[in-house]
């Protein structure tokens, strides 16, 4: 383009701006924000698992006794109140679905080929929609009186 | 860049515990008797060793995490990103001494003798 200015005053060939490029055979990819959201996802989940998880760990490895005094009776004790179950509910669907985006972007990273992609992210999706219907189905319907 | 390696190695790591750690919980819908039963295998010494390594792994993430966001969020973020490394590496080593001691008592009394 720039050739323009560099040819002679008197010259008779007409300047030619050139088409910007532009790729017919590949179609405008990101058209939504998802990615965004994603990576936004993280972050704000991040923050609220710092919480839950380090004070799940807590409370569960090191305060009075830690893992030596956890039982079945323990656990019925907690979620006893709703408190509890709010607690491990939300820390069940945020670490899941923070998991599952992250190896999500750990597959996209190093899979070559698009059916291996496909397959794995086929098996983690299947794999986390079991485990947080089998997580939730749990803490809601935990029966006390089992004992 | 080996923080970022690290971030990836103790994700996945605790991603795929969650996976066996719900499952075992799950046991709490079916009898007392057969949660006791695998909650018992955290209480073997050698499994309260991985669960330190677990603890570990968390707690790193967790912190490089936080670091993360101040680097992507807070305007100084990106010029004191080392010295944030350096920050977490400290905060987890004060941390992880007190908190595996604590969690390994029980299992060094197990294992040598006084009870």
């Amino acid at each position: 383009m720039t050739s323009v200015n560099h040819q002679p005053m008197h010259s008779t060939i007409p300047p030619v701006i050139e088409a910007p490029r532009s790729s017919p055979g590949r179609p405008r990819r990101g058209r939504t924000n998802t990615e965004l959201y994603a990576w936004m996802f993280m972050r704000i989940s991040g923050v609220v698992l710092v919480v839950l998880v380090l004070g799940h760990l807590f409370i569960m490895n090191i305060l009075d006794g830690g893992v030596q005094r956890i039982n079945w009776a323990f656990v019925a004790g907690r979620w006893a109140s709703p408190f509890w179950q709010v607690w491990d509910l939300l820390m069940l669907w945020l670490a899941m679905i923070h998991g599952t985006n992250g190896l999500r972007t750990i597959i996209n990273d190093y899979t070559r080929r698009d059916g291996t992609r496909l397959a794995l992210k086929g098996l983690l999706y299947t794999a986390t929609t079991i485990t947080i219907a089998l997580g939730t189905l749990v803490i809601f319907t935990f029966d006390p009186t089992l004992q | 860049m080996w923080s970022w390696v690290a971030h990836r190695i103790t994700g996945v790591l605790t991603f795929f515990f969650l996976f066996a750690h719900v499952l075992d919980t799950a046991l709490v819908r079916v009898s007392p008797e057969s949660y006791d039963k695998v909650i018992d295998t955290y209480k073997n010494p050698f499994v309260n060793l991985m669960e330190i390594g677990l603890v570990g792994a968390v707690l790193f993430h967790a912190l490089n995490g936080l670091r993360i966001i101040a680097i992507d969020f807070w305007s100084k973020g990106p010029r004191l990103q080392r010295q944030m490394l350096w920050l977490i590496v400290a905060v987890w080593v004060v941390v992880m001494v007190p908190g595996a001691f604590f969690m390994f008592k029980h299992s060094f009394e197990v294992l040598f003798g006084s009870k």
